[in-house]
């Protein structure tokens, strides 16, 4: 029994030196996510044809050097739209994580942390929110509100995703929140602000970011599927969903057009769903946490 | 709980025709439609009474199964719905019964040699699946099986109703089928496999190991209904969400079910459509949770005791 015991032990702290290497893979990803993003940022400094440049002389052209994807049955180079329309999805991405983390985040901690009332009556409100299909109210709230605006998705989407982030937030604060550091912690004297900063914010930052990297996807596709339904941001400015949606009425004459802005999407969700997935082993955060 | 959440459900999409900027009754009708009609389309809306009043009046109309009349078509939103709906049910159903039939076995294989060749390849696969979109599927689905290898009945507009001849109405209703099993099958597949692992390692199976029941017999009877409740759970979320969000695939082919018909509308700018199906597929959703919560708690009785 004692021999087993050790062993045990032995395997176990053989464990976390192993998990410590993320892999070349997930290196491999990070750097294509900052690519892309370094890419969006620059997009009008880098030497890009114009994206929005018709050229009738050359339509639905094939990749070729002047056009490294072509270019579609406007005349416009493929390669320059793929790179500013990755601006739309990373903007709105990052613009609606922001308001949701922004407002969900404090939240949980706080409702997790106090407890009582101020966490019954939270909670129950969230709750109901959640219970309304996100989707659905996207796209109502979007069909109603006009003019459409970049600004407008962002907030619309950022809303819809504060009770999602609030429910992740307080369920990985609530099991911070009863370990005994923190018990400890309040014994010994420590401000709120302290214990919330210091001791639940490190604990509950790799739930926070793993399911980050989810929200983001989940908003690019999200993007892209209202793109579908003309509910994101007005023609000529290119998005990937709005690329993939042009393509389709010309599908069989130029399937390029639908080829690369699909690839940079799923390249681009690819990479976040897999440093997300290496980070939730690195940190042992089970899935069913998110 | 759930009358509570119906309540504002119903809150929420009344309210929705007041997010229009200025006069509801002129940018529904536009602003050159007949006096005869806007006082129609105040009588129907209540729009000329207080808000909360308006509400009631509303609400009274829809408990009724009145969800008003289109002002472009002309026919009441509720049958357009009953006509739309039955296409979504049909797509979900057939998109689910693919969905388990290879999520349940190939979740087996892979959990009974987790990290085997087998099992990398599977997980593999169903990771790269999780980051291709639904839309990008069923365009690729469509160049290749439609237009590329020129299947009969399965590109665009070859919607024909189930009633009026039922095989091709399959044809046609294959590639979104299949579209939406893809998704579905990942989700289920990782849950199921995840669960299953960690149910293999319990003491009862090494129990029933050493007793010699055989590998299937143990897979099916001991294993399966314990790791099944996370699977049930997901699938009740994700039944739900093809619901909601089921209409890119609908919208490609031209399949007149509900998602189809709400991308219609929002472009004729039909409030009173939108309207209606917002409310529609919303309490239908939480409908379908509440069912999935139910069938969780029968199999395993646990959780209710809890």
């Amino acid at each position: 029994m004692y021999v087993n015991e050790m062993v045990e032990e032995a395997t176990v702290h053989d464990r976390p030196e192993r998990k410590r290497r993320l892999g070349l893979l997930f290196w491999l990803c990070v750097g294509w996510i900052v690519v892309n993003v370094l890419a969006a940022i620059l997009a009008n400094v880098l030497p890009l044809q114009s994206p929005i440049l018709q050229n009738y002389a050359t339509i639905n052209a094939g990749p070729s050097w002047h056009h490294l994807f072509g270019t579609d049955d406007l005349g416009r180079d493929i390669f320059s739209r793929v790179v500013f329309g990755s601006r739309v999805s990373i903007e709105v991405s990052l613009g609606a994580m922001v308001i949701g983390f922004g407002a969900g985040a404090p939240l949980g901690m706080l409702a997790a942390y106090r407890r009582g009332k101020f966490d019954a009556i939270l909670s129950s409100v969230m709750y109901v929110f959640l219970a309304f299909p996100a989707i659905i109210a996207t796209i109502a709230v979007l069909s109603f509100w006009t003019p459409r605006s970049l600004l407008k998705i962002i907030v619309v989407i950022g809303v819809a995703s504060i009770p999602l982030v609030y429910r992740v937030i307080r369920g990985a604060a609530m099991t911070v929140a009863t370990k005994d550091y923190v018990v400890a912690a309040k014994v010994q004297g420590a401000t709120d602000r302290r214990i919330l900063m210091k001791e639940l914010l490190p604990n509950v930052a790799p739930i926070g970011i793993s399911f980050l990297l989810v929200g983001i996807a989940t908003v690019v596709t999200l993007e892209g599927a209202l793109a579908f339904l003309g509910l994101s941001v007005n023609a000529p400015t290119p998005s990937w969903g709005n690329m993939i949606n042009e393509s389709l009425s010309i599908l069989q004459t130029n399937p390029w057009l639908a080829i690369f802005p699909s690839l940079a999407m799923c390249l681009f969700l690819l990479c976040l769903n897999f440093i997300g997935d290496r980070l939730r082993a690195h940190f042992d955060v089970t899935e069913a946490k998110l | 709980m759930l009358i509570v959440i119906v309540f504002i459900i119903t809150v929420g999409a009344f309210y929705l025709i007041h997010l229009l900027p200025g006069d509801p009754a002129v940018v529904i009708l536009g602003t050159g439609d007949s006096p005869a009609n806007r006082s129609r389309l105040y009588r129907q809306l209540g729009l000329n009474k207080p808000m909360v009043e308006q509400y009631f009046v509303w609400i009274k109309n829809v408990l009724r199964g009145n969800l008003g009349t289109s002002f472009i078509s002309q026919t009441s939103v509720w049958g357009t719905i009953k006509t739309a709906l039955p296409i979504d049910v049909e797509i979900i159903v057939l998109s689910q019964i693919l969905a388990f039939a290879v999520a349940i076995p190939t979740a087996m294989r892979s959990a009974r040699k987790p990290d085997g060749w087998l099992d990398r390849i599977l997980s593999a696969g169903s990771f790269t699946l999780l980051s291709i979109p639904s839309f990008v599927i069923i365009v690729f689905l469509v160049l290749v099986v439609a237009v590329k290898l020129g299947v009969p009945h399965t590109g665009p507009s070859s919607y024909v109703s189930l009633s009026s001849d039922w095989i091709v109405n399959l044809e046609s209703l294959a590639l979104p089928s299949l579209t939406l099993a893809v998704g579905s099958y990942v989700l289920y597949y990782r849950v199921l496999r995840s669960d299953l692992i960690a149910t293999l390692q319990e003491e009862f199976i090494t129990m029933a190991r050493s007793k010699g029941i055989t590998q299937r017999r143990i897979m099916w009877r001991h294993a399966f209904r314990p790791s099944s409740v996370a699977l049930l759970g997901t699938a009740g979320v994700n039944i739900g969400g093809l619901l909601a969000g089921g209409f890119i695939v609908q919208y490609l082919l031209s399949i007149p079910g509900l998602g189809y018909t709400l991308i219609a509308s929002i472009g004729r700018s039909d409030y009173l459509v939108v309207q209606g199906i917002v409310l529609v597929v919303s309490v239908g959703v939480i409908v379908i949770n509440f069912a999935f919560d139910f069938l969780v708690n029968i199999v395993d009785p646990r959780i209710s005791r809890e």
